[in-house]
């Protein structure tokens, strides 16, 4: 049995391809790419994109401990829905991914619910209480793909340093969640004029900058790959910038609401527009923008966060933080970045496949001749509405919903099989 | 005076003063003196029957007396029936949703809902899912409208009284609010009120209760008391909250008074004619000094009479307007 995908505009970063071809798939492998190929099966890919299949290396699928917000299995079809094929998930369940049992239960789950390839990330301390280091070497050999300790920041420098030896013999990255959370004080959302106006306690931009600063710099010491999760802010990416241009193992991300929207938005979506860290102002988000067009960003990664409604119902403060990413991120790149013009189609693909595979090692995000078969369709111009009833994730927490955006995933294609179909 | 003003009010709700018109607000001010009148009734019949057979529930998550016995009166005063929920705890603590509570409470046919919370966005929260009207008696540091409006009454009414011009506007009447600015919903709501109605606000305060970026909502913002002082027709002290001070906001209660106490010496920046007010509960000689607070120059107790009068005025609008149901209220 084979599938080729015919008719699409094929965008390829690693081989720096864009131009019509088909894909032809035996076997859960890229058989061929050219022109004029022919299979057994065919999805026509007439007027969309097809590319590698997109991957996210930070979504939170909650399990086990918090499977009212997502499991592996939900998570997993929103990626697809999404049109990712990859997704890194982070180790902040209860109980926490902290030894090499837990990354296989992720593992196992995958396996049995997941229709697309999840590579879980590990603890960095145990019970990620900051203290004392996991075991990263069994971590790894589990299947662990970076150790991070993300939804906190781990305190005491000196215990990050000797992580960071640690991860760096092992191999592994370090995800940085970048917070300084002494400077925190019941905060809700970014610290300026609007959550002087609203009344909400403010998370100071420094909060993060401080830390993505301490964070680099303990990297340095420890001759470790340090991964910066989230940049939010102008001085972020300014930082990061900084480190680039000196030549250190230094990466980072950001989300796609850090370039959509800035903290006016908790207005009115409440508290479905309350992350951490919280969405900043316009200045931030042309920063963002900037970043992510000079390449200081490398990757997008959505952090995706789901709550259940009950969680997100509540005053803004008392509210859970985090949003959902996964079915929105495709759309949010090429309506906000790729149509107004900040970055290319084909820089838009780079940053949703093959940077973030790069970033922490992963063996995707390009397609090759004789390379696994992860691929997805999408139609860049089509136009739809948000609506998070029809979500494939468990949760509803966006910001998003009502906007009409456009880009929209019309086939997802993991391992030969086509694991999402727009109908 | 039965629909007096009420034709013209749209509004479901009053959640805050940053949404409202220098219309909406001049509409309040004057619907609340004939209800002065009935609370200065001298057959002593203080009473008109506006929201008869109305049920008007105050629901307070703050300790409060002051603003809860107002909106009390003010509910009894126009005949409608009362209910006062006191919870010690928040709802989330109890397990029971915001939403949730509402939704119990007007299952018992509530009218008009009067809502004093911990969390900002609180009133607003509500008023934009249920049929309720809702009042906000305060959220958390975000808005406390109706005294913002009971305030700027008070202050019409001292202005007109001193130029003699009944109808004397705020436009150029300089204001200085004094305090802790960045836990203020009183300072915002009146930030806000006050600019709307043309009048030259500064708000003071020491640099670690200020909050960033106030300068944005229209006032000017200064750490000196003396030059906030300077020119002032109102001195607007708050209460300092000094229980929820720690130590990394204010060394001392001692240096806080020695910097920014409003009394004889420091009026001395002040005009001659200067009034004083605060929204009470005054902590005597700390942040005004007792001899002020009692002083000829204060008005602290005309805003408490002022503030029966103008909640009485808001429920009325409110109630007896033909406006918008849920979810069609103006955002504010």
């Amino acid at each position: 049995m084979s599938l080729v995908i015919t008719g699409g505009h094929f965008i390829e970063p690693a081989s720096g391809v864009s131009a019509p071809r088909d894909i032809l798939v035996e076997d859960g492998k890229v058989a061929a790419i050219g022109e004029g190929l022919r299979g057994s099966e065919r999805l026509d890919a007439s007027g969309c994109v097809v590319c590698p299949g997109l991957v996210d290396i930070h979504v939170h699928f909650r399990e086990p401990g918090f499977e009212a917000k997502e499991t592996v299995a939900t998570g997993s079809q929103a990626a697809a829905r999404g049109g990712f094929t990859s997704v890194v998930t982070m180790p902040n369940t209860n109980p926490a991914i902290d030894h090499a049992g837990m990354v296989e239960f992720v593992a196992r789950q995958a396996r049995e619910g997941a229709p697309i390839r999840v590579w879980p990330s590990a603890c960095a301390t145990r019970e990620r209480a900051g203290r004392d280091l996991t075991e990263m070497s069994e971590l790894k050999r589990a299947g662990a793909v970076a150790v991070t300790d993300d939804g906190s920041d781990i305190e005491s420098s000196w215990v990050l340093r000797k992580v960071l030896e640690y991860a760096a013999m092992c191999g592994l990255p370090y995800l940085a969640h970048c917070e300084d959370a002494s400077l925190m004080e019941g905060g809700a959302i970014n610290e300026g004029y609007t959550s002087t106006r609203l009344g909400l306690p403010g998370l100071p931009k420094a909060m993060e900058e401080i830390r993505i600063d301490r964070n680099i710099r303990l990297g340095v010491l420890a001759g470790a790959h340090v991964h910066i999760q989230h940049v939010s802010s102008a001085e972020g990416v300014a930082i990061c910038r900084r480190a680039k241009a000196a030549g250190l193992n230094v990466t980072c991300e950001t989300a796609p609401h850090y370039w959509s929207l800035t903290d006016e938005a908790v207005e009115t979506a409440g508290s479905n527009a309350k992350m951490n860290p919280p969405l900043r102002e316009a200045a931030d988000m042309e920063a963002v923008k900037e970043g992510l067009r000079d390449g200081t960003i490398d990757c997008i990664a959505t952090d995706h966060a789901p709550h259940t409604v009950t969680e997100k119902d509540v005053e803004v403060q008392l509210a859970p933080f985090g949003i959902l990413g996964l079915e929105t991120c495709l759309a949010l790149t090429i309506t906000n970045l790729v149509e107004p013009g900040v970055i290319s189609l084909e820089r838009a693909v780079d940053l949703l496949t093959l940077q973030p595979a790069r970033v922490l090692g992963l063996p995707v995000g390009r397609l090759e001749e004789g390379g696994p078969a992860d691929i997805t369709v999408f139609d860049a111009g089509a136009e739809w509405m948000v609506d998070p009833s029809a979500f494939a994730s468990k949760s509803r927490n966006t910001p998003f919903a009502g906007q009409t955006l456009r880009g929209l995933t019309r086939a997802t294609v993991c391992g030969g099989q086509v694991v999402y179909r727009a109908e | 005076m039965a629909d007096a003003g009420a034709a013209a009010w749209v509004r479901k709700d009053l959640v805050g003063i940053e949404g409202l018109s220098r219309r909406e607000i001049e509409l309040i001010l004057d619907t609340a003196p004939q209800f002065v009148e009935v609370s200065e009734r001298e057959s002593g019949i203080k009473k008109v029957p506006l929201l008869q057979g109305r049920l008007v529930v105050n629901w307070f998550f703050e300790p409060s007396t002051r603003t809860r016995t107002s909106f009390e009166l003010a509910a009894k005063r126009l005949s409608a029936d009362t209910l006062t929920m006191t919870v010690a705890a928040s709802s989330a603590v109890k397990g029971e949703s915001l939403h949730d509570t509402l939704a119990n409470i007007e299952a018992m046919h509530s009218d008009l809902v009067v809502i004093r919370h911990g969390h900002a966005g609180a009133a607003r929260m509500l008023a934009e899912r249920h049929d309720s009207h809702i009042i906000n008696a305060g959220d958390g540091y975000h808005e406390h409208p109706t005294q913002a409006l009971l305030d700027a009454y008070t202050m019409r009414d001292w202005a007109r009284q001193r130029r003699g011009d009944p109808a004397a506007s705020l436009d150029g009447l300089r204001v200085a609010i004094v305090g802790d600015i960045l836990h203020s919903r009183v300072a915002r709501s009146n930030v806000w009120c006050l600019g709307k109605l043309g009048a030259d606000v500064t708000v003071c305060g020491p640099r670690t209760l200020l909050p960033p970026a106030i300068e944005r909502m229209g006032c000017r913002v200064t750490s000196s008391l003396p030059e906030a002082l300077n020119g002032a027709d109102i001195v607007y002290v708050l209460r300092m909250q000094f229980e929820r001070q720690r130590g990394s906001l204010l060394p001392s209660v001692r240096e806080y008074v020695n910097l920014y106490r409003v009394d004889e010496e420091s009026l001395r920046h002040a005009p001659s004619h200067a009034a004083v007010m605060h929204p009470g509960p005054v902590n005597r000689d700390l942040e005004v000094a007792a001899n002020v607070a009692d002083g000829p120059r204060n008005l602290i107790l005309e805003q408490v009479s002022n503030g029966v009068a103008v909640r009485m005025a808001i429920m009325h609008l409110l109630v007896n307007s033909p406006g918008p149901r849920a979810g069609e209220s103006p955002a504010t």
